[in-house]
């Protein structure tokens, strides 16, 4: 096996903090395929083709964890001894709850907006800046390594979990709205 | 002990030989072969220069007839004359059925995995058809290139299934072909287009042939092809346009749907001759004489476009999700390429260009830009394009998953992940005591496992007994390059390896192959055995050649004198026993050498790794 005991930021070579340049991230995941990848061996034994195999999905799960903001913090979480990935999650914060309702009815609601598709829009529009808000919050969160910060990022995964299923649910139903047309 | 020669530093053990190599479009109504000449892809032609072999095999009492004549033969021999055999590949008996009813075949062993066609030549599966075609491809090459060929690229619709890249590699295997890849057929197009043009950013490649729809979008950067998603629909293409078409000729002219099948043929031939005339023509004429009666009449290209809206409908929506998929907007895209015979319907390209909005790229042959991005590709694996710098990074299609309670499928590998790809699922017992358990694997984006395809049930043997629920059971779903599916288990509390007993649902298991390839040498017993040394002794080469290479190239900096020493004694005995006639001997020799040059080959791996990196500044992230 390959030194797995990198971790995925020391496999890229990178320091192990939430905030990444996306366009470096994936200038070295390409770098390093271009070293691991299966067709550069080819015609090679059986034995390199079979390490090139596992390196270079050890390289793709790699790059599908940083270059993902929600994995990626579950991942620092994981790093510093937080499970983050299960559905144990939940938050106490209210105005979150609150906020979560109202985006759900929205998309409920948007089949039956005078204009569903440009509803929708809007529902996807304002997810997104409410993700946006949790990835600034665990940017800072993410910083430290206090018992606190890390209760509160662990309560941010969980809003960006909600929010980016959300999101999905609503590409969804774009699609089915798009395609009826 | 004779001592081995060891090349300097830098310096290859063997000089570097050219090998021969070739890209391979399989395609539905038409395939070609291709290679690299002089660092110039192009397709290769038969005797007569014809380039296009018609995907039409002909089965006769002592010949198979592959080919254009074969073509012309299906309306008087339809049942011994198999074309859009890509339809049938890697299919079931009751997919074939909602394939729609113009299939004029006799198809016998229909409660098997795979379904025979009854011809005078015997009973033949699709991927026997196929590997016909193959051989006479790669007669072709070798006929031109002047030599053995040491392995090809096969291209595939991005769009297919498991179970139909399974079989397109076991028709290649039967046809005597060694597969270095399957490659995704938009993904080659956008191979012949990129390095022409050199265009780095995102591209979209519309891929619409005679059978198959594909969509891909990728994104290209310094030689990189990274797709990002892939759509589509492996049912779908002209052939369904000639259908509709025919299916017009028959309710204007009064023709019933039970007619006999060359009547049938005739006028699905006659459905694509007025598709491809109204290419060019505002409208068309056609007269066709059945029962005695004639009729004749003409179809506008407004009342065609009317036909054939529904199919192109189908595929910008797959279009779309593409788009969805790739996490882009549209307007991100710099151009769609337009890829396969029926993109020149003016329809197709008016409704693509209207959804990208942007005018669709058709300056290569649409033909065969997939074959000579296949040969790029098939030269590069075949190790002759040292110094390129081209790499494919393609996805899987469609998502895997496995059942669970109640019918319902858990994904596990979503579409459109980068491949390779391992994913790990843990299960665990139900009962006591319980010692195996079975586990469904299926492919699709449904939630329902009958809306799913069936791709696989595994049966685990061997675990432990222990309470219920005790039991830890790792079960690994990879898939390779070729974006084929393999499983493995692992009990993880005790380590016990569960074994893994596959069964396909569609596709032969490993054993029908092999029969298959003895019936088709037809010759003894010997001859078989005679193949499985030469294999064994070309491995065993590539072993110590690979060995010796990289030791000449690294081993001072990566083993210290013991490792090294024990390396070339390890070497050593493989050679010895390298041109043995004892195929087991080999066997384990190649084992033995591998097993003890692991940490070695490893080594060198993350060696490449850090020096991959260590070209990256580590200062600008400070
Ligand atoms: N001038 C034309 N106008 C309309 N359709 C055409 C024209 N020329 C070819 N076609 C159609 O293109 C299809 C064949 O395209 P192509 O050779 O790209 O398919 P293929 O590679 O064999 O199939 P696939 O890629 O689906 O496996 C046929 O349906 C044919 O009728
Ligand atoms: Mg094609």
């Amino acid at each position: 096996m390959l030194d797995f005991s990198q971790n995925y930021f020391e496999l890229f070579g990178l320091p192990a903090d939430f905030r990444v340049d996306l366009e470096e991230v994936s200038l070295r995941y390409r770098d390093l395929q271009k070293v691991v990848h299966p067709d550069k061996f080819a015609s090679a034994s059986e034995q390199q083709q079979r390490v090139a195999m596992q390196s270079a999905t050890l390289v793709n799960e790699a790059y599908e964890v940083l270059k993902d903001s929600l994995k990626r913090a579950q991942y620092l979480l994981s790093l510093k001894g937080r499970d983050a990935g299960g559905e144990n999650l939940t938050t106490t914060d209210g105005a979150f709850l609150m906020q979560q309702m109202e985006l759900r009815e929205a998309l409920d609601e948007t089949r039956n907006a005078a204009d569903p598709l440009e509803a929708l829009d809007n529902l996807l529009d304002n997810i997104k800046t409410a993700i946006n808000e949790q990835i600034a919050k665990l940017t800072i969160l993410l910083e430290t390594s206090t018992e606190e910060d890390l209760d509160a990022a662990m309560e941010s995964v969980y809003k960006m979990q909600f929010l980016k299923k959300l999101y999905s649910e609503a590409e969804s139903l774009e699609a089915e709205l798009e395609d009826m047309i | 002990m004779a001592l081995l020669q060891i090349a300097e530093p830098g310096q290859s053990a063997a000089p570097h030989e050219h090998k021969l190599a070739a890209g391979i479009d399989l395609g539905t109504t038409n395939s070609l072969i291709a290679s690299v000449r002089s660092g110039e892809p192009g397709t290769l032609p038969d005797e007569n220069n014809h380039h296009i072999l018609p995907s039409v095999v002909r089965y006769l009492d002592d010949a198979v007839d592959v080919g254009a004549s074969a073509r012309d033969a299906a309306q008087y021999d339809p049942l011994n004359t198999i074309v859009s055999v890509k339809r049938l590949i890697g299919r079931d008996v009751s997919e074939l059925k909602t394939l729609g009813s113009q299939l004029p075949y006799d198809f016998v062993d229909l409660e098997k995995p795979v379904p025979r066609i009854r011809t005078v030549a015997g009973d033949v599966t699709a991927i026997e058809v196929s590997s016909e075609i193959l051989k006479v491809l790669g007669k072709r090459a070798e006929d031109t290139l002047g030599g053995e060929l040491d392995g090809v690229v096969i291209t595939v619709p991005a769009y297919f299934d498991d179970a139909q890249r399974q079989a397109t590699k076991d028709a290649a295997k039967l046809a005597g072909l060694n597969v270095f890849r399957l490659l995704n057929e938009p993904t080659a197009a956008a191979v012949s287009y990129g390095l022409d043009q050199g265009a780095d950013g995102i591209h979209a490649v519309y891929d619409l042939g005679g059978g198959t729809f594909d969509i891909s979008i990728l994104k290209l950067n310094k030689g990189v092809f990274e797709v990002l998603s892939t759509g589509g629909d492996s049912a779908l293409g002209g052939d369904d346009f000639d259908r509709v078409v025919a299916e017009w000729i028959m309710s204007q002219a009064g023709i019933r749907d039970d007619a006999d099948h060359g009547t049938l043929r005739h006028l699905m031939d006659l459905g694509r001759s007025l598709k491809e005339q109204l290419t060019e023509s505002d409208s068309a004429k056609v007269s066709i004489t059945h029962e005695g009666s004639e009729w004749s009449g003409a179809i506008t290209r407004e009342q065609f476009n009317e036909l054939v809206d529904p199919f192109i409908k189908k595929t910008l929506q797959a279009c779309r999700r593409a788009v969805r998929d790739a996490g882009i907007s549209k307007e991100e895209i710099k151009d769609v390429v337009m890829v396969g015979g029926s993109t020149r319907v003016p329809r197709v390209r008016e409704r693509v260009g209207d959804l990208f909005n942007t005018e669709p790229l058709i300056n290569i042959d649409p033909d065969k830009v997939v074959a000579m991005g296949a040969a790029i590709q098939a030269n590069v694996l075949a190790g002759n394009d040292t110094d390129g710098d081209m790499l494919l990074l393609d996805v899987n299609p469609l998502s895997l998953g496995i059942e669970t309670m109640g019918g319902l499928v858990e994904k596990i590998i979503p579409r459109n992940t980068t491949i390779p790809v391992a994913r790990a699922q843990e299960f665990t017992t139900f009962k006591d005591g319980q010692s195996a358990m079975a586990v469904h694997v299926l492919q699709g984006e449904r939630e329902l496992v009958d809306d799913c395809r069936s791709l696989a049930r595994f049966e685990l043997h061997g675990i432990p007994p222990m309470v219920a629920g005790a039991a830890r059971i790792r079960v690994t779903f990879s898939i390779d390059a070729d974006g084929l599916l393999n499983v493995s288990a692992e009990e993880t509390t005790s380590g016990v390896k569960a074994q893994v007993n596959v069964r396909p649902s569609h596709g032969l298991a490993d054993d029908e192959v092999t029969e298959m390839l003895r019936a088709s040498i037809d010759h003894a017993e010997q001859d078989v055995k005679m193949r499985q040394l030469r294999e064994e002794q070309v491995e065993a080469q590539r072993v110590i050649e690979a060995l010796k290479a990289a030791m000449s190239d690294d081993a001072d900096k990566l083993l210290n004198e013991t490792e090294q020493q024990l390396l070339l004694d390890e070497l050593q005995k493989l050679i010895d026993i390298s041109g043995s006639a004892d195929i087991k001997k080999i066997k384990d020799g190649i084992k033995a050498l591998e097993k003890a040059s692991e940490f070695y080959v490893e080594r060198r791996m993350n060696n490449s790794i850090q020096q991959a990196m260590a070209g990256h500044n580590v200062d600008e992230f400070k």
